[in-house]
């Protein structure tokens, strides 16, 4: 329960927010990579979060989102989806569009 | 170790698919392009979960990542 809360929290203060492996620097993996190479080329700030150092959160966060894999993202308190989807959205113009609402 | 040919035989056991085909010869690496007439006014996100809760506990514990592409006929047909 009390991950939920953290994660709860995470999500609420942070307009944009990404958890990831690793960090915008030094991602641990090629689809964590792969957001943020998206997420910057919207041009937008935005918050990461890197699950390796938290294994409570890494676990919390799949079964908060019902999704298995990390990336996951979240704009303004909801969940975006992960790589392939942050990714498609990015091509369609809807992601750019949905951060720049902020 | 774990093949494409394998996943796209569980997919396709828990989900009623018009068409799937499953890349990936690393053993933990996939790709997937699934198309079912159940993803018809669903979001990309209830879309991909509908996957993931076809293969269980596989996703879980057997597949590091596995990128897939979720379509309707509709969609599949003008792609």
């Amino acid at each position: 329960m009390t991950e939920n809360i953290k994660i709860k929290k995470l999500i609420d203060d942070n307009q944009v927010l990404l958890f990831m492996k690793g960090n915008p620097k030094f991602p641990q993996c090629g689809f964590s990579s792969l957001a943020c190479q998206v997420l910057d080329a919207c041009g937008s700030k935005y918050e990461t979060f890197d699950v390796l150092l938290d294994p409570e959160v890494r676990e919390g966060i799949k079964l908060y989102s019902n999704w298995p894999t990390i990336p996951q993202l979240y704009i303004k308190g909801e969940f975006v989806g992960g790589a392939d989807i942050i990714k498609e959205m990015y091509e369609s113009g809807e992601l750019t569009k949905l951060i720049s609402q902020g | 170790m774990l093949l494409a040919s394998q996943i796209e035989d569980v997919i396709n056991k828990n989900l009623d698919c018009t068409f799937i085909k499953v890349k990936g010869d690393d053993g933990t690496h996939f790709e997937a392009i699934i198309v079912s007439t159940l993803f018809e006014d669903k979001s990309i996100i209830k879309q991909h979960q509908m996957v993931y809760q076809a293969l269980g506990d596989m996703m879980r514990q057997e597949i590091h990542a596995l990128s897939m592409k979720t379509l309707t006929p509709e969609q599949w047909k003008n792609n």
